[in-house]
């Protein structure tokens, strides 16, 4: 496999991870408004996923499904961070602002990339995620503005900070600390990071569930 | 033989699947059309990635292509080029007599809370003392915002 298509795959498998985990706020979300944002925001991701699978797809000779639905758990490229399932608000909002800081520095990288496919790719998926974006600080700004909004957004980034910095390769790293430390006024810890691949247990829930109807249908089946 | 004109034209007569109160073409997706011997080349850009009317617009420029006599080759762009800017002008105004703000104009630099904060116009009153109510909303190419004069709540389409 390419550099490419392991990179394409990567970032694919993060946002249909993170899309399926945002999605799981739908219904249940605090109020309304929340459980519109995190659905749509779902939608958006899961739709990146899908151009990023297809890209790869036309490399490998095999279809955007096959790559989403297909593989073992142990095969998916996706960082930790995306895979964790945390259904409390504090770490919810923690890990989507952490996500969004990373996709962003991400994004910029890609944007100047020498290949137009994915130049072009990274530029439209950088205007949706311009929304993510804002929906994210303006949920940061709103917590630490009060004592107890701040204790616990910051206990969640404490925690989720090492999975964050595995988001991104090395090179990139400096910026998102560079970045969430400026955000915040505060110096977050010197730790390891989370590698990619390094697959947290709750990935294997996730995929039994997202991967069900597929493996229950007959092979060849069209959606 | 059917023309490049022909094809337009039937196009246009496509309502979103979403939003019926405009075309396609009004919506300003079809990117270009080129007509060689009996095949149709169309290009078509999504609006938003996840937007799962794309689909369905694809089928039926097949299918109007196809009642034309001659067979579509829908290419999908997956590229920065569409914009809210594209919106033509009668799209515009068909999504406000609709109760849809149309989208602000694309800023130069990249958007932030603060200009979407801005009160821009109640598609039903007129009045600009409107709010952003959330980011998102029914679809993801639109966002919710409260008219505080009319006190009616509106979509707006989100500006790409």
């Amino acid at each position: 496999m390419s550099d490419r298509t392991d990179l394409l795959l990567a970032i694919a498998d993060d946002e249909l991870i993170l899309g399926w985990r945002n999605s799981e706020w739908t219904g249940i979300a605090p109020f309304l408004e929340e459980d519109v944002a995190f659905s749509s925001i779902a939608q958006n991701e899961i739709g990146h996923a899908r151009a990023l699978y297809e890209l790869a797809a036309a490399e490998l000779g095999t279809t955007a499904d096959e790559l989403a639905f297909d593989r073992e758990p142990g095969e998916y490229r996706s960082a930790p961070l995306v895979e964790l399932r945390r259904l409390e608000w504090a770490r919810t909002i923690a890990r989507h602002w952490l996500y969004e800081t990373a996709d962003e520095i991400r994004l910029d990288a890609l944007k100047a990339s020498d290949d137009p496919d994915i130049a072009g790719l990274a530029a439209k998926m950088d205007r949706e995620e311009t929304y993510h974006r804002m929906h994210a600080e303006m949920w940061v700004d709103r917590l630490l503005a009060t004592d107890e909004g701040r204790t616990r957004l910051i206990e969640a980034i404490d925690e989720l900070w090492p999975y964050a910095l595995g988001v991104l390769d090395d090179e990139l790293r400096p910026e998102l600390v560079a970045r969430a430390q400026e955000k915040l006024g505060r110096t977050l810890p010197d730790v390891e990071p989370v590698p990619r691949g390094a697959h947290e247990a709750e990935l294997g829930e996730l995929w039994e569930e997202m991967t069900m109807v597929r493996r229950s249908a007959p092979a060849g089946a069209q959606w | 033989m059917v023309t490049a004109d022909e094809v337009w034209q039937a196009l246009a007569e496509i309502p979103d699947p979403e939003i019926p109160v405009i075309s396609i073409v009004d919506l300003g997706v079809v990117k270009g059309i080129e007509v060689t011997d009996e095949k149709v080349d169309v290009e078509f850009t999504p609006t938003f990635m996840g937007c799962p009317a794309l689909d369905t617009m694809r089928l039926a420029m097949e299918a109007r292509i196809a009642e034309l006599g001659a067979t579509a080759d829908v290419h999908v762009r997956l590229d920065d080029s569409w914009s809210t800017d594209d919106i033509t002008p009668e799209g515009r105004e068909k999504l406000r007599a609709a109760g849809f703000a149309p989208p602000a104009p694309r800023p130069a630099e990249p958007l932030t809370l603060v200009q979407l904060e801005r009160g821009l116009r109640c598609p039903y009153c007129g009045s600009t003392s409107t709010r952003l109510e959330n980011l998102f909303g029914p679809t993801p190419c639109r966002s919710i915002r409260y008219c505080d004069d009319c006190r009616q709540p509106f979509e707006q389409f989100k500006t790409i």
